[in-house]
């Protein structure tokens, strides 16, 4: 019994991982270095407007690790998936009053704070036999929407009308 | 309940709560799995009080790295193994392997990060892949040698997303390093930082990449992170339309394939025989899916002369 009250114990953790549900009039911030809104909730969604890193959005809603915001500047509402958000304020200037606060609340992360482009280049300079030049091609390696529908379609997948989860 | 049960108690769900890592609100779900514990009558508030301080003291770990960091961590291990395998400039071949990447990932819990998945052949005949934090992922030629068919290639690719997915990189990050690297910064941060600030940051980054590197090319994960890794593959294979065959597939011929005292899987990865009967424990008995033509005529366009 006890035994068995572990094991719901355990499973209702695993729950409470999964179901981290985002109140509705809640702010966020872009955590990705281009985060794309999107008409439906789906990375075949037609996107409407691409959000840069630290941008505060609104929540209107969510479904299926979708959320539904608020660009900055009011503009029209679309999707963006919860991976691409923080509930964490990023700031992109330090020494403002709001890093101040950032100190004792946790609540802020400061963008290129830490290991930052500063770090790579100093350990570049450390470490001069170590060639980035792939790195920076595979980062352009880039495959545009149209192409992976059509993966999609002509392999017989299926396609992530709900994406994500 | 006495104290060895409750630290049994702890333990499992510290487990559990870490098993899922990859999201966000570990403390948040510890909160509520001990407020669940506690009205069950399993902890008393003092404990539940206690597991709560303990999930935060973990959290404030590799959770702390945020996306932005990860992705500079992630290209600096990605530049040390490029440096070490050599890269495989084969357009076609990469440009396929990008395409079916992409799209898996897509179909993932974390389909967006920092700066996005993408994946490069490496020119090595060992059997290898690495997943670099961030989304930078590497597959041998030795590995897509392995692969007969799309959906083995795609049970690869899989394989290595659930391990960014899961942040399993970053957890190979000696802890006490983050908590230097949140030291020397203090709360305050800059955006530029000053020589010895750098200079220190530069040797806990250095630290790190070596943590991670080690992880991948020598020691391996542990046999959990990579069970983790096989069930979450599974889950985006089927998600996007893959049978769990190809993974099943891939294995079988690796384990054909593979030297004992290799280098490369034989010595990080748990043996492919036992990869499988973990996989086919969990499978509800799916039947084997028919080969689409499609699919198997852009594998050998892309990867047929790997």
């Amino acid at each position: 019994m006890r035994r068995s009250s572990v094991v719901l114990l355990a499973c209702l953790a695993l729950l409470g991982v999964s179901s981290t549900i985002e109140g509705a009039g809640k702010a966020m911030s872009v955590q990705v270095k281009q985060g794309q809104v999107r008409a439906t909730p789906s990375f075949l969604g037609k996107v409407l407007v691409t959000l840069a890193y630290g941008d505060r959005v609104e929540t209107l809603e969510e479904k299926d690790g979708w959320i539904r915001i608020v660009p900055p500047g009011n503009k029209a509402p679309g999707w963006m998936h919860s991976s691409a958000l923080s509930q964490k304020r990023i700031v992109l200037k330090a020494g403002t009053k709001e890093a101040d606060v950032a100190a004792s609340t946790g609540e802020l992360a400061l963008a290129g704070k830490g290991f930052n482009a500063d770090v790579e280049a100093a350990f570049k300079a450390g470490n001069r036999g170590i060639d980035f030049t792939w790195i920076d091609r595979m980062q352009n390696m880039n495959v545009p929407p149209g192409r992976i529908l059509a993966f999609v379609q002509e392999g017989k997948l299926i396609p992530a009308e709900g994406g994500g989860r | 309940m006495t104290r060895i049960r409750w630290t049994a108690a702890a333990a499992l769900l510290l487990s559990a709560i870490l098993g899922g890592a990859g999201c966000a609100t570990l403390e948040e779900a510890a909160k509520m799995g001990t407020s669940v514990a506690q009205s069950q009558g399993i902890v008393t508030g003092e404990q539940a009080k206690s597991i709560t301080k303990v999930t935060k003291a973990v959290a404030k770990t590799f959770e702390d790295i945020t996306p932005e960091q990860e992705h500079y961590i992630g290209r600096s291990v990605g530049a040390v193994l490029v440096n070490k395998y050599k890269p495989y400039p084969n357009g076609p071949g990469n440009d396929y392997l990008n395409l079916l990447g992409q799209t898996l990932a897509q179909a993932s819990d974390r389909p967006e990060t920092f700066g996005g998945y993408h994946f490069l052949i490496l020119d090595s005949p060992e059997i290898n892949a690495f997943a670099a934090p961030g989304g930078l992922i590497f597959v041998s030629r030795g590995m897509l040698r392995c692969c007969r068919s799309e959906d083995a290639v795609a049970a690869v690719l899989a394989h290595e997303i659930a391990h960014i997915q899961l942040r399993h990189g970053l957890q190979a990050i000696d802890k006490s390093r983050v908590t230097e690297a949140m030291t020397t910064l203090g709360a305050e941060g800059a955006k530029s930082y000053g020589g010895r600030k750098l200079a220190d940051l530069t040797k806990v980054f250095e630290g790190s990449i070596s943590d991670v590197t080690s992880t991948l090319v020598n020691n391996g994960y542990s046999r959990s992170f990579e069970r983790e890794a096989d069930a979450a593959a599974v889950t985006i294979l089927t998600r996007v339309g893959y049978g769990p065959d190809g993974l099943v597939a891939m294995l079988t011929e690796m384990e054909k394939k593979l030297k004992p005292g290799g280098l490369d899987f034989a010595k990080t990865h748990p043996s492919p025989r036992s990869r499988i009967d973990d996989i086919e424990r969990h499978r509800a008995g799916g039947k084997a899916l028919a080969e689409v033509p499609a699919r198997q005529a852009r594998f050998r366009k892309g990867l047929g002369n790997i």
